[in-house]
């Protein structure tokens, strides 16, 4: 037992972390590309034209993959944070600034595919619908986090602050979620309901849900991929980075 | 199998703007995120390199 | 308590003896009001209905314009540091300078309010309600930026940024407080917003000075 705490506390090391993800980079790569084809195939040939909505509906293939991504990538980043501004542990600070684009690429991508079915399905590119409306507050919740984290020239400084703007923004999430949702029950105006039918077919929903795993790899390996570069900025300096291969290496 | 033709798997129904638009900007954002993350690498590591050169050049006499 | 009744009566003599940055404010929140009837057009019933709307916007960034002045002067001096070592527990003294900043940006907004509607053809009480949101919802506002600025301190670009942080938390409070105010008008019952709305002010009482002081100590290190 006290073996493998150790061996995590190991792990929570920028310097013992960076070969760590490096090996583990390519094979989220070849699970996400496996997965996307996979998906991707179901989503196009196997899952049938829906009766109300046609072809148009493949749109939630990405649709809903993405939105659950930045939501999820969200929760994660402020854990991240938060466990950094607590522990003080650096890694994980670092990990929360990897997170913070991906999700708010993920959050961009939810809006513009939900942008594009809004128009072929409710005739019109944008709707104040509750979740729309929360996603996109989602997004700007995303751009503040990159924006604080990168005004700060401090490495410290940037990661506890915006460790503070993380947390305060996740408790935040759900009032603004159930404020949005009460606005927008008041304002009955526009409100078309996104629910689909009941009887998914099995094939869709099997679709989504590989096409989900594959953001989850996505995310992951250019997660990895960027925390790498983090430390190699923040760690410049150290020894341990000016001995790496690919620093010693050809010029 | 869905299609009969490849030209109605590109048609999709009448819905290729909104189907294509939302899988090809999906597309094309998961294309260049790993790019230019790879990028900040590469510029990072120039650095690295460049800084190793230089004091490598200093300890020589 | 003392020490609290003590740091608001230092920043209130201060922001007297100052008076024209709170005035700024002020005529900010009624410049920016009456703008929009001159881009909307002067009917009556249009503007009767999009009041409730534009007023709280209007004190929302009031209020943020404001909040570039609560830490930032007595950051520059050097007070906030001598804050933050004093014995008094530096929580206390922040929630003080949040309530004095509240008395100088938030009360004056609150009783402005109502002849601002009156431009808007606010029944009165439509315009009683309209008060009454703010009187809660402003010192939510300040609570919340006080965040915000704590995190923003003495960063380049502050301002903007700022408002990059805050506004998207100050989305429900625009939503219960506008909100409240436009059901009075088309005959609903209010008291769920107006509820909600406290509600969210007694969260922030408790949640919001603390995590501005844990944000000041880092800015200060």
């Amino acid at each position: 037992m006290s073996n493998r705490l150790i061996n995590w506390f190991k792990y929570a090391s920028p310097q013992s972390f960076y070969p760590l993800a490096g090996r583990m980079i390519p094979w989220f790569w070849g699970l996400a590309a496996i997965a996307f084809a996979v998906g991707l195939y179901i989503g196009f040939f196997v899952a049938p034209t829906d009766f109300q909505q046609g072809e148009g509906y493949r749109i939630i293939f990405i649709h809903v993959p993405a939105s659950w991504m930045s939501m999820f990538i969200y929760c994660v980043m402020a854990f991240w944070a938060g466990l950094g501004l607590a522990l003080n542990t650096r890694l994980s600070s670092m990990m929360a600034q990897a997170l913070a684009p991906t999700g708010a690429l993920m959050a961009f991508l939810s809006l513009w595919t939900g942008a594009f079915w809004g128009k072929p399905m409710w005739g019109t590119w944008w709707v104040w619908d509750a979740r729309l409306t929360s996603e996109l507050i989602l997004f700007f919740l995303y751009l503040g986090f990159i924006a604080l984290t990168s005004a700060i020239d401090e490495p410290r400084r940037a990661d506890k602050a915006g460790a503070i703007l993380a947390l305060v923004g996740v408790f935040n999430v759900p009032i603004i979620y159930f404020s949005v949702q009460w606005w927008n029950t008041l304002h009955q105006g526009a409100s078309v309901s996104l629910t689909r039918a009941p009887s998914m077919a099995m094939t869709m929903l099997l679709g989504m849900l590989v096409m989900a795993f594959a953001f989850w790899m996505y995310s992951i390996a250019v997660a990895l991929m960027r925390v790498r570069a983090i430390i190699l900025e923040r760690e410049a300096h150290t020894d341990w980075v000016k001995q790496l291969p690919e620093v010693q290496g050809a010029r | 199998m869905q299609w009969e033709s490849p030209a109605a798997f590109f048609a999709m129904g009448g819905y290729a703007l909104y189907v294509w638009g939302s899988f090809g900007m999906a597309a094309v954002a998961m294309i260049v995120e790993p790019l230019l993350v790879g990028r900040r690498r590469r510029d990072i590591l120039r650095r690295l390199r460049r800084e190793r050169l230089a004091e490598e050049l200093d300890e020589k006499p | 308590m003392n020490a609290l009744l003590s740091v608001i009566r230092r920043d209130l003599l201060l922001a007297l003896r100052r008076k024209g940055d709170a005035l700024t404010v002020l005529f900010f929140f009624v410049i920016v009001t009456s703008l929009f009837p001159l881009g909307i057009g002067p009917e009556a019933n249009l503007l009767r209905k999009i009041a409730p709307g534009i007023l709280w916007v209007a004190a929302l960034l009031a209020t943020m314009l404001g909040l570039g002045r609560l830490f930032a002067p007595d950051h520059a001096d050097g007070t906030l540091e001598q804050m933050a070592l004093s014995p008094s527990p530096f929580g206390l003294l922040v929630m003080g300078k949040i309530i004095a900043h509240w008395l100088t940006t938030g009360m004056p907004l609150v009783a402005l309010a109502p002849f601002l509607g009156l431009l808007f053809d606010l029944p009165a009480d439509a315009l009683f309600l309209l008060t009454l949101t703010l009187l809660i919802g402003t010192p939510l506002l300040s609570l919340i930026g006080a965040i915000g600025a704590a995190l923003t301190l003495g960063l380049r670009g502050g301002g903007v940024l700022l408002s990059l942080l805050v506004l998207p938390l100050y989305v429900p409070a625009l939503i219960f407080g506008a909100g409240a105010v436009e059901a009075q008008i088309v005959g609903l019952d209010a008291s769920g917003h107006l509820s909600l709305l406290a509600a969210l002010l007694a969260l922030a009482v408790f949640f919001a000075p603390w995590a501005a002081t844990v944000a000041l100590r880092i800015a200060l290190e």
